[in-house]
């Protein structure tokens, strides 16, 4: 080999790692400059009072309040049902079966169910939730609907976390003559929380965010009262956004209310990203030591 | 055990549901409501298909010889019509003898038909009823006209709908993966790990964003942006569609490749790097190729992403249910016509109806989509 076909070789790595280290941060840029540019039109807009009134004058002022709430109904709706029908699910998925074609054929299905599209939820919620068994357009109606969506992630997560769990912590307790239900209880769910957790929030930020699921089975346009059951409709903070940003009455006097809405949704998943990061730091830390 | 079959239900259920109610839809008749199709007795023709009356009440059949009837040209009534034809007088209170009227006009006009509802029938009539033919599956997924409350037959036709959604994803994915895939292979191999632990966040963030966001996003930059780079009439179009799902997608794309190039075994790494090969040398003919079904994979999952995707896409692309012809048109895709269009049809109406068809159009490709992406992998861990 010569010394110039070295120095070619090098060049092309060069070149070839300049471009990866460009587009990467191209990708970087492009996700900065969506945030950027609506936090920076959007900031001054959101005070006590946009989270805290009615909307008014047609949406064009006042507050958000009502759909902040109806988005809290909505995740705490779904994750009441989601959540531990998710972790007992994923605790029998990885604890209990064995590698069958049972356990192959509930994954398959688990995935699949994850790759359905939203509005696929929206359209099934309306018609089994709204019409069949009659609930109508409901906070009963949208968190079931919401809560399918979230049941993958949930599902998954949990697999994944008691999967990462070392085979000596089971054999060890199951040795000391501790059932299989204790063994999972007392030494398996503790060590694997951190990530059964961080998965937890991370379907919160998911169910916040979606808007095609709600469209048909929970959302209202314009509803400035706060919802008094399970039976009533809400707003929420997605549909709010999409409403006041494409077909309000006034779509250029409202795009102050939509760069505020548009921020508070992205300070939800931030900041929501950041609990799961820190309790998976410091779980895992604290679980780590003992 | 019962909560782990709680996923094989829901999908259950959702196939039961959505194709209950999606395949009732070929069962209806297009006509809207309690209408009917009365010919003169004489006439030949015996049934009609709902293009036909389409293109009858449109004025482009003019003749009845165009769908297999005698040489007469054709004279349309619709109930707007009523008034040119008969006196308040004559009609009488409630529009009672609006029936024997009806009856004796049709007689009298050899090549008349005419759109009513049933309730003015004549009960011994002379006049002669078709039907229009049901929307069959073929003329549903090839038929290019989509208008499902048009008047007096309804166009179910979702192929601009179905190509407009394809198209919309390919050009996304087009941008996504080069710029995806440069990325995961930098955040893979190049990178440290300092580097590696800014990116990784970043890129969960993205994947967490609303999809309105996104959409609000395309609507206030990227809509008016290409609106006045390429003087359009209006920046709502395929493009910005593509732009946004092609970001949206980045996400997907960067985790499932990353992973895959990670798979690659260290000790083949090794012993390209041990025979003289640069790094680079190394990435392009030994961890691409070796990944190369879970780039695929991603690629795969990206489209599918991109296809289902609602919100964003409704807020950008300007919903215009025709044929895609290039990008700087507004296009519409099947998420999106559903969610702008289920809202407004009435329960249980062919309408509805069609909607949840094409819910089903739309579950059973993105089920394709992920079953494809399960057995490859599959076949690739087997393979290891």
């Amino acid at each position: 080999m010569t010394k110039l076909d070295i120095s070619r070789k090098r060049l092309a790595e060069a070149i070839a790692f300049w471009i990866f280290r460009l587009l990467s941060l191209c990708v970087m840029g492009i996700l900065f400059s969506i945030l950027g540019f609506i936090l920076y039109k959007g900031i001054h807009v959101v005070n006590w009072d946009f989270i805290s009134k009615m909307p008014e004058d047609g949406m064009t002022k006042g507050g958000i309040y009502p759909a902040i709430i109806g988005t809290l109904c909505l995740i705490a709706g779904s994750m009441i049902f989601a959540f531990p029908i998710g972790v007992m699910s994923g605790i029998y998925i990885n604890e209990y079966t064995k590698d069958s074609w049972y356990r192959r054929f509930v994954q398959l299905m688990t995935a699949n169910l994850a790759g359905i599209p939203s509005i696929v939820f929206g359209l099934f919620g309306m018609s089994l939730f709204v019409n069949k068994l009659g609930f109508g357009d409901s906070i009963l109606a949208g968190s079931l609907t919401l809560g399918l969506l979230a049941l993958p992630v949930i599902i998954r997560t949990t697999e994944e976390a008691l999967k990462s769990v070392d085979d000596g912590y089971r054999q060890a307790s199951l040795a000391l003559g501790a059932t299989k239900l204790q063994t999972i209880r007392r030494v398996t769910l503790p060590v694997a929380l951190p990530n059964i957790i961080t998965g937890f929030i991370l379907s919160i930020g998911r169910v916040s965010g979606e808007t095609a699921p709600i469209l048909f089975t929970v959302a209202a346009y314009f509803l400035p009262k706060l919802p008094s059951s399970i039976h009533d409709q809400v707003m929420a903070l997605p549909y709010h956004l999409y409403v006041i940003s494409t077909s309000g009455t006034n779509i250029n006097e409202s795009r102050g209310m939509a760069y505020g809405t548009a921020v508070v949704l992205i300070l939800i998943v931030l900041i929501l990203n950041l609990i799961a990061n820190g309790v998976r730091r410091y779980l895992g830390k604290k679980y780590k030591t003992h | 055990m019962l909560s782990s079959t709680v996923t094989t239900l829901t999908v259950l259920l959702i196939i039961v549901f959505l194709f209950s109610e999606g395949l009732s839809v070929f069962k209806e008749s297009p006509l809207e409501g309690e209408n009917i199709i009365v010919l003169n007795h004489n006439n030949s023709v015996s049934h009609i298909s709902s293009s036909e009356i389409k293109d009858i009440f449109d004025q482009k059949i003019t003749n009845w010889k165009t769908i297999g009837g005698a040489n007469d040209s054709i004279i349309l009534f619709t109930f707007n019509d009523i008034s040119n034809y008969f006196s308040e007088e004559e009609l009488g209170p409630e529009f009672e003898y609006l029936p024997a009227k009806m009856d004796s006009l049709l007689e009298s006009e050899s090549g008349m038909i005419a759109v009513f509802s049933s309730k003015y029938l004549l009960k011994n009539h002379q006049s002669k009823i078709i039907q229009a033919d049901n929307i069959t599956p073929y003329t549903f997924i090839a038929g290019k006209e989509w208008f499902p409350t048009a008047n007096p037959a309804v166009q179910l036709g979702v192929l601009p709908l179905i190509l407009g959604t394809l198209y919309v994803s390919f050009v996304a994915i087009l941008f996504a993966l080069p710029v995806g895939l440069a990325t995961a292979i930098y955040m893979a191999e190049v990178a440290d790990e300092k580097t590696r632990r800014i990116f990784k966040p970043v890129i969960e963030l993205l994947a967490g964003i609303p999809s309105v966001v996104y959409g609000f996003f395309g609507l206030i930059v990227i809509v008016p942006l290409i609106q006045s780079t390429f003087n359009l009439p209006v920046g709502e179009t395929g493009l910005a569609g593509s732009i946004i799902l092609g970001i949206m997608a980045l996400p997907t794309i960067i985790t499932v490749s990353e992973d895959a190039l990670r798979n690659t075994p260290r000790s083949m790494k090794e012993a390209s790097l041990a025979l003289g090969a640069t790094k680079w040398q190394t990435i392009y003919r030994i961890v691409i190729p070796y990944s190369y079904s879970g780039i695929s994979a991603a690629a795969i999952l990206g489209i599918g992403r991109a296809i289902g995707e609602t919100m964003a896409v409704l807020m950008v692309t300007g919903n215009a249910a025709v044929m895609p012809h290039t990008l700087l048109e507004p296009v519409r895709t099947i998420p999106a016509t559903i969610a702008a269009e289920l809202g407004e049809a009435p329960a249980n109406g062919i309408h509805y109806k069609a909607l949840f068809a094409l819910g089903c159009i739309l579950f059973l490709i993105t089920l394709i989509i992920n079953l494809w992406v399960e057995f490859s992998s599959k076949k690739r861990r087997l393979g290891k």
